[in-house]
């Protein structure tokens, strides 16, 4: 009998990992290298690694979590030109795109801007009907001087029409030689955030290419014939050709990995999780498997966005974070000697009283260095800032929780022994062997799904009709996304409803999610 | 006469976001509207009643829709100046000022993009100081001054304008005209003459909102002594430093009422329950309540002092509550019955917060 093989390739800031996981989630295989100065080189380092001794026939899929389009925005290098196309006119006027932008990005990537006439109202009726010679006189002003349009139309969450047809009309003037991106494949409601992440994914099309290109070319020269996927931010997978397609998708997709990973590593599908480094840590939440999303506008690059991204709180507490005695007080942070902890912390011969030495003085961290060099620390310092570091971490999680109920914390990261074995308000805390390639991990265990969000009006059809036909929608997204029929199951259901005005207008949001068809 | 500074800008988006109390509509939207305003047509004046003919034409301007609409629907800009020139038509004579009607959430900044394109200034005054959810409740509703005639309009040029025999009326037909006009338009009301803004508005608005923001932006950058300048200027006080631990929502009829428990940091047997009908209405420790509308209840976050709005309310928020007194132009006759707690259905006496001191 023949097991399926699934590589998970995550490309982090500082390392690139690896691993290879079977139908049960077992790891087979795992590797960790440097991420290069041009990652496909790392990406073919770490694979060359990970399947030395795997049967690579047995190999069906691969999955890539990457920093690359992250990186692109925030060092502006590498990214298209691009014009964008609003249908909402006469509405929205008085904010003309890219108003808000950072300079530099502004100049980075945006071309020629219009407003046209089209776009819908929240109850789908026409705004005007699309201006169909604007947006031929537009698609002919863009060839030659962009190499993508982004075309954000009002209303496109709820109604696509007018996007679709301007979609058609640019790839008949420009011979499809202007890519187009589209709001509604992009993000939700909020016309002026939606519009922007479809200018940035519209930018990053030349450099997911390469992304892909590099990964399947990697995977192509070791002989693995094999299915290729990328992470979302939201923790499941699209396509390699569709993250050529939507690429901003994926610029959050590292620390859901590290969570999801962390959480099926565990065995776990509600828990929090806790990863602390050498300066700060972060605190995330994983309902039924999946990170909660964060509520507020997200910000990429200096722009503000509304696409899914994970809900994480982070503060200065890390293995490097520096105790200042003064007096009888003790002050904890914010300040971090950071990764040079390894040289830095008294117990390694250093010369700054970290937390790490704490760690060690109290008996949390073992290993680590001689605690007799960290034995000029008095007890009621070793208290006092073990005392502040719980504290922190309680506050922390219970910032993060829903509800008063008892959750586990899962702790990884080099600065997880920090974390107290009892921590008020949560039930245990658990430390997974393997998590050095939680990310990878997270990668190779991800899943397909789909999501839908859009305005009703419950008067018409009723409440229940109408979550039930977003129900399917998102079920039929999954599905086409590749999820397994048989396992598709509803992972969110959103209601947030109208205010300030009778009626019972609602804005519902749902998302599907299954493993991938075998 | 003083222009408004970009720096203003920043601090009154602070200063309205608070004053919202929670509620009127996210500043962002309108601060971007005032942006590309000032760069096409040239800096905000605001001016003081006295420096005005006292028989002078004053009108407001608001945005009126639903907020989740607005997101999508972002406006055009004329919806505004189409129904501040439909107003001034249909009395036959041309405004010299433009007025907020509401400074408190996003429609603090809207008269202000209106009134650069229209060539107009902004009266420093308003009618509420703070966000409500009606349009009569104001202080104008106080002096007897009428709402209507007033006028509703969307960005394509339709246009209604009406006459009405009650606040109230005037309240429900432009909620009716909004409903057929896209649910994101500029609605004008309260057409008076600037000796009637001298009279019975609230004086300094604008200015207050500036001066509020301005300290609170203070507070958020951990300057000394910032957190007690903030609320010396604004009478206010601190009632409560708590995490939510409770949180309930449910939506009738167009408001999204909720209640929110939060629990003392230290003292886990304190409690406070707040309800929220849009806004933050009244807030009660131990069944007593102790802040109470039209006084605000301001939400900041106990870390960074970023005022909270309702929507993104969550369990396990640490959050100072700050009570902060109603401009005293309110205190009339006739206060309670249109915003004290009984005019949200609450069965609750107003608490004063005269007397109390930070």
């Amino acid at each position: 009998m023949s097991t399926r093989l699934r590589i998970g390739i995550d490309v982090g800031g500082t390392n690139t990992d690896a691993v290879v996981v079977d139908d049960d989630g077992n790891v087979l295989a795992s590797t960790k290298t440097a991420t290069t100065p041009d990652p496909s080189d790392g990406i073919r380092v770490a694979l060359e690694q990970v399947i030395v001794d795997v049967d690579r026939n047995h190999i069906a899929q691969a999955m890539l979590g990457t920093t690359h389009p992250a990186n692109a925005i925030i060092r502006r290098r590498d990214l298209d030109a691009v014009g964008i196309l609003r249908l909402a006119a006469p509405s929205s006027l008085a904010i003309r795109p890219g108003l808000a932008w950072p300079v530099d990005l502004h100049d980075a990537v945006i071309g020629k801007a219009a407003i046209l006439r089209g776009g819908f109202e929240y109850d789908g009726q026409e705004i005007s009907p699309l201006d169909e010679d604007g947006v031929r006189a537009f698609a002919l002003d863009c060839m030659g001087s962009v190499r993508a349009v982004a075309i954000a139309s009002a209303f496109a969450p709820a109604t696509t029409e007018h996007e679709m047809r301007a979609a058609e009309i640019i790839n008949e003037v420009t011979g499809g030689s202007v890519a187009v991106s589209l709001s509604h494949q992009v993000g939700s409601l909020g016309l002026l955030e939606r519009e922007n992440a479809t200018i940035l994914n519209a930018s990053l099309f030349g450099i997911a290419r390469r992304v892909v290109e590099g990964f399947q070319t990697a995977l192509a020269s070791h002989g693995l014939d094999v299915e290729s996927f990328l992470t979302q931010n939201d923790g499941t997978l699209m396509t390699a050709d569709e993250a050529v397609r939507l690429p901003i998708l994926t610029v959050g997709s590292g620390p859901t990995n590290s969570m999801r990973g962390a959480c099926a590593l565990a065995g776990l599908s509600d828990a929090l999780v806790i990863d602390v480094g050498g300066t700060s840590a972060d605190v995330g939440i994983l309902v039924d498997g999946f990170p909660r999303e964060s509520a507020a506008a997200v910000e990429v690059g200096g722009v503000r966005t509304n696409f899914r991204m994970p809900d994480l709180i982070s503060i200065g507490l890390g293995g490097g974070t520096i105790v200042t005695e003064s007096g009888a007080s003790v002050a904890v942070g914010p300040d971090s000697v950071g990764y040079k902890v390894v040289t830095e912390a008294l117990v390694r011969g250093g010369s700054t009283l970290t937390l790490s030495d704490i760690a060690v003085r109290s008996g949390r961290l073992t290993g680590f260095g001689d605690v007799a060099l960290a034995g000029g620390v008095s007890e009621s310092t070793v208290s006092a800032a073990l005392a502040w570091v719980d504290e922190q971490i309680t506050v922390l999680c219970d910032r993060m929780k829903a509800s008063r109920a008892s959750m586990p914390l899962i702790a990884v990261g080099g600065g997880s022994h920090l974390v107290p074995n009892h921590v008020s308000g949560i039930a245990e805390v658990i430390r997974p062997a393997n998590y050095a390639v939680a990310n990878a991990f997270g990668a190779a265990i991800a899943e397909a799904s789909g999501a839908v969000d859009r305005v009703y009006r419950y008067e018409s059809l009723g409440r229940e009709a109408c979550l039930d036909e977003a129900k399917q929608m998102a079920v039929d997204a999954a599905v086409r996304a590749g999820a397994d029929p048989d396992q598709v199951r509803i992972t969110s259901v959103a209601e947030v409803p109208m205010t300030y005005l009778p009626g019972q207008g609602c804005r519902v949001q749902v998302k599907a999610a299954g493993p991938l068809k075998g | 006469m003083r222009e408004l500074t970009l720096d203003d800008l920043d601090d009154m988006v602070i200063g309205a976001t608070l004053l919202g109390t929670g509620g009127g509509g996210d500043p962002y939207i309108a601060r971007l509207m005032v942006r590309q305003a000032i760069e096409k047509f040239g800096p905000v004046q605001i001016v003081e009643p006295g420096e005005l003919d006292p028989d002078g034409l004053v009108l407001t301007t608001a945005v009126i829709g639903a907020p989740t609409v607005i997101l999508e629907k972002v406006p055009a800009g004329t919806e505004f100046v189409a129904c501040v020139r439909a107003l001034a038509a249909h009395l036959g004579k041309e405004p010299v000022a433009l007025m907020p009607i509401e400074v408190g959430g996003m429609n603090t900044l809207i008269p202000l993009a209106t009134a650069v394109e229209m060539g107009l200034p902004v009266i420093d005054a308003d009618s509420m100081r703070r966000a409500f959810p009606q349009i009569e409740m104001t202080v104008f509703t106080l002096a007897g001054i009428p709402a209507a005639p007033m006028s509703v309009a969307d960005e394509k040029g339709n246009v209604v304008v009406f006459e009405t025999t009650t606040n109230q009326t005037a309240e429900k037909l432009a909620r009716a005209s909004v409903m057929q006009l896209g649910m994101a338009n500029g609605i004008s009301c309260y057409p008076m003459t600037v000796r009637q803004v001298a009279a019975h508005g609230i004086q300094g608005s604008m200015s207050y909102c500036v001066e509020l923001g301005k300290r609170l932006n203070a507070v958020k950058r951990g300057e000394e002594g910032a957190f007690e300048e903030f609320l010396g200027f604004s009478g206010g006080k601190r009632y409560f430093s708590g995490k939510i631990i409770d949180i309930d929502r449910r939506t009738t009829a167009g408001f999204a009422r909720g209640t929110v428990v939060l629990e003392d940091l230290q003292d886990a047997d304190r409690v406070m329950r707040v309800e929220i009908q849009n806004e933050l209405l009244i807030a009660f420790e131990d069944g007593e309540p102790i802040i109470t509308t039209p006084d605000l209840i301001c939400f900041l976050d106990y870390e960074t002092a970023d005022p909270i709005t309702t929507e993104t309310l969550a369990y396990g928020q640490r959050i100072n509550v700050i009570g902060l007194p109603c401009a005293p132009e309110w205190h009339q006759p006739g206060m309670l019955e249109l915003v004290g707690p009984k005019a949200f259905g609450y069965d609750v006496d107003y608490v004063s917060m005269e007397g109390v001191t930070a």
